[in-house]
């Protein structure tokens, strides 16, 4: 075995590989070779560290430094001073950071220190390529103990001791279902794996896929041998290549260490798993929708019961879980129930992992015991708002979730108290909002989402949804009345009660959400045809205020549509012309003394 | 000599492409999706004669087939333009501005989400989170990612791919 005394980690995450990670690992690969370094020095490709927002991020191990938005003219840089003479280059360091040396940054900074990760335990740490790292980080071990002395019902006793539950939306305990599956006698069952990670603004599923595949192939097999099942499928987005290509890879090399097959490290057991493509629709995150869709048909969902543990793949019984349920298996069978059950809070063991975005600093997915709060999460780990902006509200559960305003930001999360608040724990995206952001457009926004990805098969979310996306619609152009948000809420109650799958039931939650927390600026839009968030087009008009004006004409010039007139040499004021102004916005942004509102 | 008569026609090559992915898939369960799939990745698109073909092939109705591919968006029935334009439009862009930077797109270029402008150069697309959040807000060329976007730089973006002698 070959010894390195430094290995340099590059995350190859789909954000990182975006800015150009892949072409810095080309050009450290080839300055090693030119300074003759490749024999002591090693370059890793990773899965995401979490912190996307100073991506690509690099990391050099023993000392622990991390870089931060690296770009491939740095390298030479980096090469010279890091790795010959032993200096830190600190302008690659993260600006914000509390440590200021840039060592040990993943242990140290405020970013990583509150996270606590176990679904994202390999990411960012080994090379997602190699199925020999993942054994080295314990990969497969939790199967080589489930099978050789575990029965298939000690293994479900485990899961429902440790408290598990669905990830990825309805926080079902994973046991239960298991269990249920493992009842049924039939000679043919199926384990399922939902990757199709939907909600616009989650990427954590797709994060595990991308760092640590052999996590989802080794807990899949575990799952078949508990509920006795041969075969399983993942059923992956079309839009993450690169999640798909190393799935594909770390099956092709469980396959070839006999984990995968007829029979497994030779204890007799069989299982074998597929990857199979979604092509974009939203509603295939249903779990009966998914299947539908997999048995190669329109991914229409089907009424339940009989549940999918009963009859679900042609009709078989079969399993489904989201990656970052099955990301937590393996590490339950390792280290015990209790373990797991020793974190959280009362109903929500464990640990949930965030993907937060929209207005913050610190951009990236987080893994945070439950029961944190969202001011830990959105202040402490996510390094608060740009700008010195105001913390509005943070939205959870995606097109089904609703918000949670900056009154309850320190609400402990977990699957309970979101529900409390009227959102939902959803797959985990959380996206923060400041004061310039609309609720009623995000309402919009995600009512939009849903016309665009309902089926059509109950007629309630078909139309329904279409009009309450219109009433929305006139609301943001200031011609609502008051009596259409009485109008909102009958059709959310209609629409709820009258719609088979979760896609229509949780449609209306954006808008029952933002009703209940910012009827005022529902009010605001409707009867005084203001949107105080300055967001909605039709209601706003940008002016020239006369007396802040310094007359130096950036206004005028930027202006795309010559909607802007005035001069300084002859003295006459800039005015804004409102027929001709588009709405743009850009002499907002561009005046150097803020002497134009909106 | 006519060479014509040696060379396949387009039609032949259709023919052969169904033919082979739908050969290599018949023992799986459920092969429709993953076939369309890979004959959309090969040939860009599926024409009404691939489908007929397909159904053939796999002895299933058209009827079937088609509904297959209205149903799902990724699946397309016309050729899209030499460079695809794909606006994310994810939540964490959509709060970030990706709604400015579609409509300034399609301002630009004259045309709707989903079309194509008259010369076959760009088609306008948008989608649902690429998950590079970090660079909210994105869009793609033809996979290529352009990040923190303002919109200015969408005349810099389509200056870049008119002058790239690309369109013809």
């Amino acid at each position: 075995m070959q010894f390195f005394r430094s290995h340099i980690l590059v995350c190859g995450g789909t954000g990182c590989t975006s800015s150009d990670s892949a072409k810095i690992i080309e050009e450290l690969d080839k300055l090693l070779v030119d300074k003759k370094l490749d024999k002591e020095i090693k370059v890793v490709q990773t899965g995401c560290f979490g912190l996307c927002e100073q991506g690509p991020i690099m990391v050099v191990y023993p000392e622990g430094t991390m870089y931060c938005k690296v770009k491939v003219t740095d390298v030479a840089e980096f090469v010279e001073e890091h790795l010959i003479k032993g200096r830190i280059v600190t302008r690659l360091l993260e600006k914000s950071s509390d440590v200021k040396d840039g060592e040990y940054a993943i242990e140290k900074s405020s970013f990583f220190k509150k996270q606590l990760r176990i679904a994202l335990r390999n990411c960012g740490v080994i090379n997602p390529e190699l199925i020999d790292e993942y054994i080295a980080f314990d990969g497969y071990k939790a199967l080589i103990k489930a099978l050789t002395e575990m029965k298939p019902d000690e293994i479900i006793e485990t899961i429902k001791k440790s408290g598990l539950r669905g990830r990825g939306g309805g926080g079902y305990p994973t046991g239960s279902k298991w269990e249920f599956a493992a009842k049924q006698d039939n000679d043919q069952k199926y384990v399922c794996c939902n990757a199709d990670e939907g909600d616009p603004g989650a990427f954590m599923d797709r994060s595990v896929l991308e760092g640590d595949p052999h996590s989802i192939i080794e807990a899949m097999i575990i799952a078949g041998y508990a509920i006795g099942a041969n075969y399983g499928f993942v059923y992956v987005r079309a839009e993450y290549p690169i999640a798909v290509k190393r799935l594909q890879i770390a099956i092709e090399q469980a396959r070839e260490y006999g984990l995968l097959g007829d029979n497994i490290l030779g204890t007799g057991v069989k299982f074998d798993l597929e990857i199979r493509l979604g092509a974009g629709a939203f509603v295939c995150g249903e779990e009966t929708a998914l299947m539908t869709s997999i048995e190669g048909k329109r991914g229409e969902p089907r009424v339940r019961p009989p549940y999918p543990a009963e009859k679900g793949l042609w009709q078989k019984p079969t399993i489904l879980n989201n990656v970052e349920t099955l990301a937590n298996i393996p590490m339950i069978l390792l280290k015990g129930p209790e373990w797991f059950a020793s974190m959280g809070t009362e109903k929500s063991k464990g640990t949930k992992v965030f993907a937060i975005g929209g207005k913050i600093n610190n951009t990236g997915l987080v893994e945070i015991p439950m029961g944190t709060t969202l001011r830990e999460v959105i202040y402490d780990i996510g390094g608060g708002i740009p700008g010195g902006k105001k913390f509005k509200a943070a939205q959870t559960g995606g097109p089904s979730g609703g918000c949670i305003p900056a009154s309850h930001i320190d609400t402990p999360i977990d699957y309970e108290s979101l529900i409390e608040l009227g959102s939902m724990m959803g797959s985990g995206g959380l996206i923060v909002m400041d004061e310039d952001t609309c609720m009623v457009d995000i309402a919009k926004f995600f009512l939009e989402f849903t016309v665009d990805e309902s089926c059509g098969k109950c007629t309630p979310c078909r139309l329904g949804t279409r009009r309450m996306m219109e009433i929305l619609d006139k609301i943001t152009k200031g011609r609502g009345k008051m009596s259409d948000l009485d109008e909102l809420e009958t059709l959310a109650r209609d629409i709820k009660a009258a719609s088979l799958c979760a896609l229509g039931q949780t449609a209306p939650n954006p808008i029952l959400s933002t009703l209940r927390y910012f009827r005022d600026e529902y009010e605001a839009h409707i009867r005084d045809h203001r949107c105080p968030a300055g967001s909605c087009k039709s209601l706003l008009s940008y002016e020239v205020t006369e007396d802040k004006c310094i007359r130096c004409g950036l206004c005028a010039k930027n202006c795309p549509v010559n909607a802007i007139t005035g001069s300084k040499k002859d003295e006459i004021p800039f005015v804004v012309d409102q027929d001709i102004c588009i709405k743009c916005g850009v002499c907002y942004q561009k005046c150097p003394v803020d002497a134009i509102t909106k | 000599m006519n060479t014509n008569a040696n060379q396949p026609t387009k039609n032949d090559e259709k023919n052969f492409l169904v033919k082979e992915v739908v050969a290599r898939h018949q023992h799986s369960k459920g092969a429709l999706i993953p076939v369309l799939h890979e004959i959309q990745e090969r040939y860009g698109y599926l024409p009404v004669e691939i489908q007929e073909k397909v159904a053939k092939e796999m002895n299933i109705s058209q009827a079937e087939v088609f509904g297959v591919i209205s149903f799902y968006s990724h699946f397309a029935t016309k050729p899209a333009g030499k460079y695809r334009i794909s606006v994310c439009m994810g939540t964490a862009c959509y709060v970030k501005g990706a709604g400015s930077v579609l409509d300034k797109l399609k301002e630009k270029l004259h045309v709707k989400v989903g079309q194509t402008t008259e010369d076959g150069a760009f088609t306008l697309e948008e989608c649902r989170c690429l998950g590079c959040c970090g660079l909210a807000p994105v869009l793609t060329v033809n996979g290529k990612v352009y990040g923190r976007l303002t919109i200015e730089d969408v005349d810099t973006i389509l200056e870049s791919y008119k002058n790239d002698g690309g369109i013809a």
